[in-house]
């Protein structure tokens, strides 16, 4: 005999009514990946936030008789050559490493966002003349360009940031030139301007905030980069000067106590991998939260 | 095919005057007087003024670029200032290095990667594929000029399996030919001095390999997943077709597309990653020539590395374009 059929329940569509910031966070929680990234940068947000409560010394307190001492309770990563305590100095290198990584993004973002609008936006010979200039920048590799532009500006923390604002504003214009493309085509624009409302306008109140999503994507990811790009140039000489406690600055001096004092450069190193695997695998979650269309 | 290249050839045109103008521009844009800066302070008046004159540096800016577009495309990069050699004399030894790097880690990185992705997507949530894939997340997170010095700890100083720095035995040097020693070596039949210059490349091969390798893997695996779903798949294993041969035959071929896009990507990517890894290993190539050029303000050097760089690069990317039209037609007319 056949079973009477079960009553249907009916379908809940709760979610349906969700701000799209709510739908994006209840996304990127059920990504396990993710939220072990954004905790990692939490983390290292909090610690470059409560670096000088947290190090136990100062950036440059020197005690010469306790130099190249290897971790122990007293010293937890060890001193380096002239006997600071490096604890304190990673510590401290996450709020420049942070605030660089931080600052050249938002730079970049600025430019590149403003760039790729306009190019977008009024297309011809605007757009020619922008897009051109951005594919010119990306025939550089990237920290070829960075390493020119500090070789013009001057071997600095200040400059190494510029450097890389510098180098990551075509990927920010492309990204948001692409994005405007599809936007200016939308009935609400069309009805802006019928309306007779200024480019300016329909631009920084219509256009920006609905191409917003891949900018805080590429964000997210950028930071990664220009966190190591900082450090990589830091490595090179051409970023922080000593005695900035910069990540990478710290990983160039270590080469010199190499087998003496491999700590000196296991734990700056350890620190860029930490926080830019945070950023990436925060980034990737965020691209797959709030633009799956976006996901590799 | 040949109108598709013609196209790509054509737009490259604006593109590398670009590149010359902005590489043009960093002398000029210098702040303050560039032959001061780069003799020094305490240069004669006499020095400052030879060197403006050999730079161009009297000449309106825009004759200054064509004299310099002239020099390019008569082959003339400039003259080091502190060599006194010409700089396309000196260069080739440099970039050959750069080029025998290049080549081992993608090669690497092309060989495990690819395995590695394919045995992930082959035992997709076994201990094999978590184990890669984390490996293949710190790897694209890792920052090679740690990875070089922790290696050239570990397996250098501490075990002494490899050497440290350079590029051959100094005690028993390389007779250059083609300045690629790996096949110099091979050419001259001095198997025991290949097999020293491949033990040289194998730390800084392996460094600068990392982050491609981890990509590529990334990607094999995400690509033969998608493949290994598909209908015809089923069908051969159906007809009791070797698992073996179903991944490496059948799926394989139509999940390299985008692993071709990656390793083309990457191939390009390697020359800026090949300036810190031969920083850290003390290898002669390209980008210590630049660094080096840095660190005393030898800027016609700086200059010319830097454009024959981003030129290899661009040309490198123009390959992959071709290489995609040639695998995928579809491109072609997109």
């Amino acid at each position: 005999m056949a079973e009477p059929a079960k009553q249907l329940e009916p379908v809940q569509h709760q979610d349906e009514t969700l701000p799209p910031w709510k739908e994006a966070w209840r996304n990127f929680k059920k990504n396990k990946i993710a939220i072990v990234g954004l905790s990692i940068v939490t983390f290292f947000i909090i610690v470059a936030i409560f670096a000088p409560w947290i190090a136990p010394e100062g950036i440059n307190d020197q005690k010469l008789s306790e130099r190249l001492q290897a971790p122990s309770s007293e010293y937890w990563f060890g001193t380096d050559d002239f006997g600071r305590d490096i604890f304190s100095r990673v510590v401290h290198g996450a709020r420049i490493s942070l605030w660089v990584g931080f600052l050249a993004v938002v730079g970049s973002a600025v430019v590149g966002s403003t760039l790729g609008i306009i190019a977008g936006y009024y297309g011809r010979w605007v757009d020619t003349i922008i897009s051109r200039l951005f594919d010119i920048m990306l025939a550089f590799p990237s920290i070829l360009l960075a390493i020119a532009v500090v070789s013009i500006l001057g071997p600095s923390l200040r400059n190494a940031l510029i450097a890389i604002a510098i180098i990551n504003v075509p990927n920010f214009g492309r990204l948001i030139r692409s994005k405007v493309l599809s936007v200016k085509e939308e009935e609400y624009i069309m009805a802006a301007r019928a309306i007779g409302m200024s480019d300016f306008r329909i631009l920084f109140s219509h256009v920006l905030p609905n191409s917003m999503t891949p900018i805080i994507v590429q964000g997210s990811l950028a930071i990664a980069t220009a966190i190591i790009e900082a450090a990589a140039l830091g490595f090179l000489g051409l970023g922080a000067q000593a005695p900035q406690p910069e990540w990478g600055a710290m990983l160039s001096a270590s080469r010199s106590f190499l087998i003496q004092a491999p700590w000196t450069m296991f734990f700056p190193g350890l620190a860029i991998m930490l926080v830019v695997l945070g950023f990436n695998l925060m980034g990737d979650g965020l691209r797959d939260a709030l633009d799956p269309k976006m996901k590799t | 095919m040949l109108q598709y290249i013609m196209r790509r050839l054509l737009q490259l045109i604006p593109v590398l005057l670009g590149m010359t103008f902005i590489v043009f521009l960093i002398i000029r844009a210098i702040p303050g007087d560039p032959a001061v800066v780069i003799l020094g302070q305490q240069a004669t008046e006499e020095a400052v003024a030879a060197l403006r004159e050999s730079l161009g540096l009297n000449n309106p800016w825009y004759i200054q670029y064509f004299e310099y577009l002239k020099n390019l495309f008569t082959g003339d990069l400039g003259q080091s200032i502190r060599t006194r050699t010409a700089v396309n004399e000196e260069i080739w030894p440099y970039l050959a290095a750069t080029f025998e790097l290049s080549i081992f880690a993608i090669v690497i990185a092309v060989v495990i990667g690819v395995n590695a992705g394919i045995i992930s997507a082959w035992f997709q949530n076994s201990w094999f594929d978590y184990t890669a894939m984390v490996l293949a997340l710190i790897g694209v997170s890792m920052p090679i000029f740690w990875l070089g010095l922790m290696m050239q700890y570990q397996f250098s100083l501490q075990w002494d399996w490899l050497p440290t720095t350079g590029r051959e035995n100094v005690r028993d040097p390389v007779n250059a030919i083609t300045n690629l020693y790996v096949l110099d070596t091979i050419i001259q039949g001095r198997f025991d001095q290949t097999v020293d210059v491949l033990r040289h490349l194998v730390m800084p091969g392996l460094a600068l390999a990392t982050i491609p390798m981890a990509i590529i893997a990334r990607m094999t695996r995400s690509s033969m997943l998608e493949v290994m779903k598909s209908d015809y798949i089923r069908t051969a294993r159906a007809k009791g077709e070797k698992m073996f041969w179903v991944v490496y035959k059948h799926s394989l071929k139509n999940a390299v597309i985008p692993v071709l896009t990656v390793i083309g990507l990457q191939t390009g990517l390697l020359l800026g990653g090949a300036i810190l890894t031969e920083t850290i290993f003390g290898l002669p190539g390209i980008g210590r020539y630049i660094y080096e050029a840095i660190s005393s303000r030898d800027y016609p050097v700086i200059q010319s590395g830097i454009l024959v760089v981003a030129f290899i690069f661009v040309m490198i990317n123009l390959i992959v374009d071709i290489l995609y039209s040639i695998v995928d037609p579809r491109i072609r007319y997109s």
